[in-house]
C-alpha cells in the first residue's frame, strides 16, 4: 500500500504554471491509433500501477503476451468486447511543461461527428496514416473536418514505419501529399513526424532507426507547440451568461455581468455596445473571480460592471463599440448533422449562439459536401447523420455573429430539437473553407467572410 | 520535418503574457458551466458529501456567483458510514455560506425495507435509489456531481452535461455530443440533467488548486494515527459497518485518505504526508491511481463503474 517514487514524475508542487494544451486524434480502426494514444500514456509515464496490471490482465486473458497498449483506451465494456471505440473519450496527461487534454475520438466514417466534437475544443488534432497505405479517403476527410473546424494545428502521424523498413522516401511522398492538400484547405501550421506506436519510435522517445528525421518527437511538438494566439488582436466579445444581483445590505446596488469572455480584451473605460438593443455605456469595472482587474481577455470567465444602469440580462452580447458585430436574422453556415433523425427544409428549430437560445427555421439546404474531394451535391433536399453541408437559417431574433473563421467561439452554434431537445446541428457561420479552397467548394456564394464588413446578405 | 510554416521551439507559451495557467482554465471553465446552469435551469442541486471534489465545486460555484449567495441548494446522499470529521465539516460548511441541505438517507431506506444491506457490507451501491428519489421529490432539474473523467474509464467516456431519463439511466450511446463551449441542457419533464464541471481536472489539478487557494479540508485527508485493519489490499477503518471480522486484527497506523467515501469501501494509504504540500508531493510520485488504491467498490468487477452508471449511479 506504500506508494513508491517514480522518477518520470512530475514535479508538481511547483507546476501552477503549466500550460493546458486540448488537442484531439483521428485516425481508421486500423491505422494504430489507440496504440499511440497508449503509447503517449504509458512513455509519459502517466500510466499508473494499477491502470497497467488490469491492462496486462486483459491481455493475457484474450492470449496476448504482451501488454496490449490499445486497452488502455478502450472505455466500454461493448468496445472491449467488440475491439472498437463508440464514442469521444477523454484522456489527461502530464508532463513538466503542459497539461494535455485529448479527445480521443473513433476514426471510423460513420464517426464523422465524433471527430467534429472533439476537434470543436481542439487546438491542435493528430491526424494518423498507416505507412503503408499513405493518403487515403479517410485521411483526406479528417484533414477536412480539421481545416472546417478551424483547427490551429495539424500533426499528421505517419504511423507503422517499421513496416516499411523506417523508409525516409516513403514518409517523404506522404508528408508531402497530406501537406498539399491541407494547406490548399486552409490549415494553417501542419508538422508531419514519422512514428511507430507499437515500437515507440518518435511518440515520446526519439527513433534510433530513423537518423533522417530531424523534428520533434509527438510528445515534444505537443510540449512546445504555442498555442495562445495573442487576444489583442481579436475583436472583444463577451455573451452575458448570468445577471448578479445580492440585493444584500452589503451590496444593494451591485449589478454584474457574468460570463466567459469569448475573444479579444476588455478594458476598465472600454465604451461598449450591447447587443442586439444597440445601448452603450462604458465599462467601469472587471472581476476576475474575487480580484478587481483593468483587463482581462478570452477565455477567462469574469464579472463586468458597466457605467450605466442598463437592461441586460442572459444571452446579450457585451462588445467595445468600435468592433461590435452587425446582428442579423439570416445566417448562412456549413454545418456537420450529428443527429440520427435528419435535417430537412422547412424544420422548425431552436439555434443556441454562444448564451442564446432562439426560435429558428432552416430555409434552404443549397448543398452537401462530400468531404472525401470536398465535392458539393446541390439541393440535396435533407441531411443526413454525420453530413456536412451549407444551410441557411432564419431566426425570430437578430442575434450577433461572427464568420467562424474569424471567431470559433462566437461563430459557432447548435440547431436543437425543440420537441425533446436534442441536438441536431454542429453549426459554423460564414464560409467554410478559406478562400483559396473555396473554388473547390462552390457552395458559398456572396457572403464576406472576412469579418470586418460584418453579416451583408 | 515537413512544416507549413516553421514551428517556433518555444517553452509552450511561458513567455506570453496572455496565456493562463491551467489551473486558472479549470477554473475559468468550472465557473462558465456552473454560470450557464443557473441561466437554463430551475432547480439546479450540488451534490456535497465534504468530500474533495464536492469542497471544491462548492468554492468553485461561491468564486461564480460572488458577492451573491449560490443560487443552488445542496445534497448529500448519506450512506449512514460517513466519517464522522466529514460530517462535522457538512454541516460547518453548510452554515458559514447560510446553504441549504437536504440529505437523502440510505440507512432510512434500509430501515423501511426498501433497500437490503449487502452481504460484504458496502453500501456505495446502495446510493443510487434514495438519490434518485430525492431527486424526485425535490423536482431537481440539474444535478451538479464532482466526477471526473480522469478517474475510471466509464467516466472518461462522460458528458459535461449528461442526460439522464426518467430512471436516472445513463446511456453511453444516447449522449449529446458536447461541441464547443455550447451545452445544450434542454430535456424533457422527468428527465434531468447531471452536471460535472470538474470533468477535466486530474487529481493533481485538484491538490494543486486546493493549495493555492488555501481551502480547508476535513483533517482525514493529511497523515494522522488511526486504528486500522487489512482487507482485500487496503486499510479500513472500523466500525459499525462490519469490520474488523474474525481473523482481521487491529493495528494503529500512519495514514491519510485520498478520496473519502463509505468507510465500508474507503482505504487509508500509509503516509507521513500532513501537510498540503506533502501530499501533493505524494500523489505526483504515487504509482496507484486514487480509485485503484483506495476504493474497493470499483474492483467489484471491470465494468463495474459502467453498470452502476446505467442504473443511474454518478
Amino acid at each position: 500500500m506504500s506508494t513508491t517514487t517514480n522518477p518520470g514524475a512530475i514535479d508538481a508542487v511547483d507546476a501552477g504554471a503549466a500550460s493546458l494544451l486540448r488537442f484531439a486524434t483521428a485516425g481508421s480502426v486500423d491505422d494504430g491509433k489507440s496504440t499511440l494514444v497508449g503509447r503517449l500514456l504509458h512513455d509519459s509515464k502517466s500510466v499508473l500501477a494499477d491502470q497497467l496490471e488490469a491492462v496486462e490482465r486483459a491481455s493475457l486473458g484474450r492470449g496476448q503476451d504482451t501488454p496490449d497498449l490499445a486497452l488502455l483506451t478502450d472505455g466500454l465494456r461493448a468496445e472491449r468486447e467488440q475491439g472498437i471505440t463508440i464514442d469521444v473519450a477523454y484522456r489527461y496527461f502530464a508532463t513538466p511543461r503542459r497539461r494535455f487534454i485529448l479527445a480521443d475520438t473513433p476514426g471510423h466514417v460513420q464517426y464523422t461527428r465524433n471527430m467534429v466534437t472533439g476537434a470543436s475544443t481542439a487546438e491542435l488534432a493528430v491526424v494518423l496514416v498507416d505507412a503503408r497505405n499513405g493518403v487515403v479517403e479517410q485521411t483526406r476527410r479528417h484533414a477536412a473536418v480539421a481545416a472546417l473546424l478551424r483547427v490551429p494545428h495539424v500533426v499528421l502521424a505517419v504511423n507503422k514505419m517499421d513496416l516499411v523498413d523506417y523508409a525516409e522516401p516513403v514518409f517523404a511522398a506522404i508528408a508531402e501529399e497530406f501537406t498539399t492538400y491541407a494547406a490548399s484547405l486552409g490549415v494553417p501550421e501542419i508538422t508531419a513526424i514519422p512514428i511507430s506506436a507499437l515500437a515507440g519510435d518518435n511518440v515520446v522517445a526519439p527513433s534510433a532507426h530513423m537518423d533522417w528525421y530531424g523534428g520533434p518527437t509527438v510528445l515534444e511538438h505537443l510540449e512546445t507547440v504555442s498555442v495562445v494566439a495573442d487576444p489583442s488582436d481579436d475583436p472583444g466579445r463577451f455573451p452575458v451568461q448570468y445577471v448578479i444581483r445580492p440585493q444584500t445590505a452589503e451590496h444593494p446596488d451591485y449589478r454584474g455581468y457574468a460570463g466567459q469572455i469569448a475573444s479579444g480584451v476588455l478594458r476598465v473605460g472600454d465604451a461598449v455596445t450591447v447587443l442586439p438593443s444597440g445601448r452603450t455605456s462604458t465599462i467601469e469595472a472587471i472581476d476576475a473571480l474575487g480580484r478587481s482587474v483593468d483587463a482581462a481577455w478570452a477565455p477567462q470567465s469574469v464579472t463586468v460592471r458597466l457605467a450605466d444602469d442598463l437592461d441586460i440580462s442572459r444571452g446579450d452580447l457585451i462588445a467595445p463599440t468600435a468592433t461590435a458585430p452587425a446582428v442579423s436574422q439570416d445566417i448562412e453556415a456549413t454545418i456537420c448533422h450529428v443527429a440520427d433523425r435528419p435535417l430537412k427544409v422547412g424544420d422548425r428549430v431552436l439555434l443556441k449562439h454562444a448564451t442564446r437560445t432562439v426560435k429558428a427555421i432552416v430555409k434552404d439546404i443549397p448543398s452537401r459536401l462530400t468531404l472525401d474531394d470536398l465535392s458539393p451535391h446541390p439541393e440535396p433536399g435533407e441531411l443526413v447523420a454525420n453530413d456536412i453541408g451549407r444551410i441557411l437559417v432564419r431566426t425570430a431574433e437578430p442575434l450577433p455573429l461572427d464568420a467562424y473563421a474569424d471567431s470559433r467561439r462566437t461563430g459557432s452554434f447548435l440547431l436543437i430539437d425543440p420537441a425533446d431537445g436534442t441536438t441536431l446541428t454542429a453549426g459554423m457561420a460564414g464560409h467554410a473553407f478559406t478562400q483559396a479552397a473555396a473554388g473547390a467548394v462552390r457552395a458559398d456564394d456572396g457572403a464576406d467572410g472576412a469579418g470586418d464588413e460584418g453579416w451583408d446578405f | 520535418m515537413t512544416t507549413v510554416t516553421a514551428v517556433t521551439e518555444s517553452a509552450g507559451d511561458a513567455d506570453n503574457p496572455y496565456a493562463l495557467s491551467h489551473l486558472d482554465a479549470l477554473e475559468s471553465e468550472a465557473v462558465h458551466i456552473f454560470r450557464e446552469v443557473a441561466g437554463e435551469f430551475e432547480r439546479p442541486v450540488i451534490l456535497f458529501s465534504g468530500g474533495k471534489d464536492s469542497i471544491l465545486m462548492l468554492h468553485l460555484a461561491l468564486k461564480a456567483f460572488a458577492p451573491a449567495a449560490v443560487p443552488f441548494s445542496l445534497l448529500h446522499v448519506d450512506t449512514g458510514h460517513n466519517f464522522p470529521e466529514v460530517l462535522d465539516y457538512r454541516d460547518r460548511t453548510v452554515e458559514r455560506h447560510g446553504l441549504r441541505l437536504h440529505v437523502a438517507s440510505v440507512q432510512d431506506f434500509i430501515d423501511r425495507g426498501e433497500l437490503r444491506e449487502r452481504p460484504d457490507g458496502t453500501r456505495n451501491p446502495l446510493q443510487t435509489v434514495p438519490l434518485l428519489d430525492a431527486i424526485d421529490k425535490g423536482r431537481f432539474d440539474a444535478v451538479f456531481g464532482g466526477g471526473r473523467r480522469d478517474e475510471e474509464k466509464a467516466r472518461a467516456k462522460e458528458r459535461v452535461f449528461s442526460l439522464r431519463d426518467e430512471f436516472g439511466g445513463w446511456d453511453p450511446r444516447r449522449q449529446r455530443p458536447e461541441l464547443w463551449q455550447l451545452y445544450n441542457g434542454k430535456h424533457s419533464p422527468g428527465e434531468h440533467v447531471r452536471v460535472f464541471p470538474l470533468s477535466n481536472w486530474t487529481e493533481l489539478d485538484v491538490w494543486q488548486y486546493i493549495a493555492r487557494e488555501k481551502i480547508e479540508l476535513p483533517a482525514i485527508y493529511y497523515a494522522h494515527e488511526r486504528e486500522v485493519f487489512g482487507r482485500g489490499g487496503m486499510w479500513l477503518a472500523p466500525g459499525e459497518w462490519g469490520g474488523p471480522k474474525d481473523g482481521e486484527s487491529l493495528q494503529t497506523r500512519r495514514v491519510r485518505y485520498r478520496t473519502v467515501g463509505d468507510m465500508s469501501c474507503t482505504g487509508a494509504v500509509d503516509s507521513d504526508a500532513d501537510t498540503i504540500g506533502a501530499v501533493i508531493a505524494e500523489i505526483a510520485a504515487s504509482r496507484l491511481t486514487e480509485r485503484g488504491a483506495t476504493r474497493a467498490d470499483d474492483k467489484l468487477s471491470e465494468a463495474a463503474m459502467e453498470d452502476r452508471k446505467r442504473e443511474g449511479y454518478f
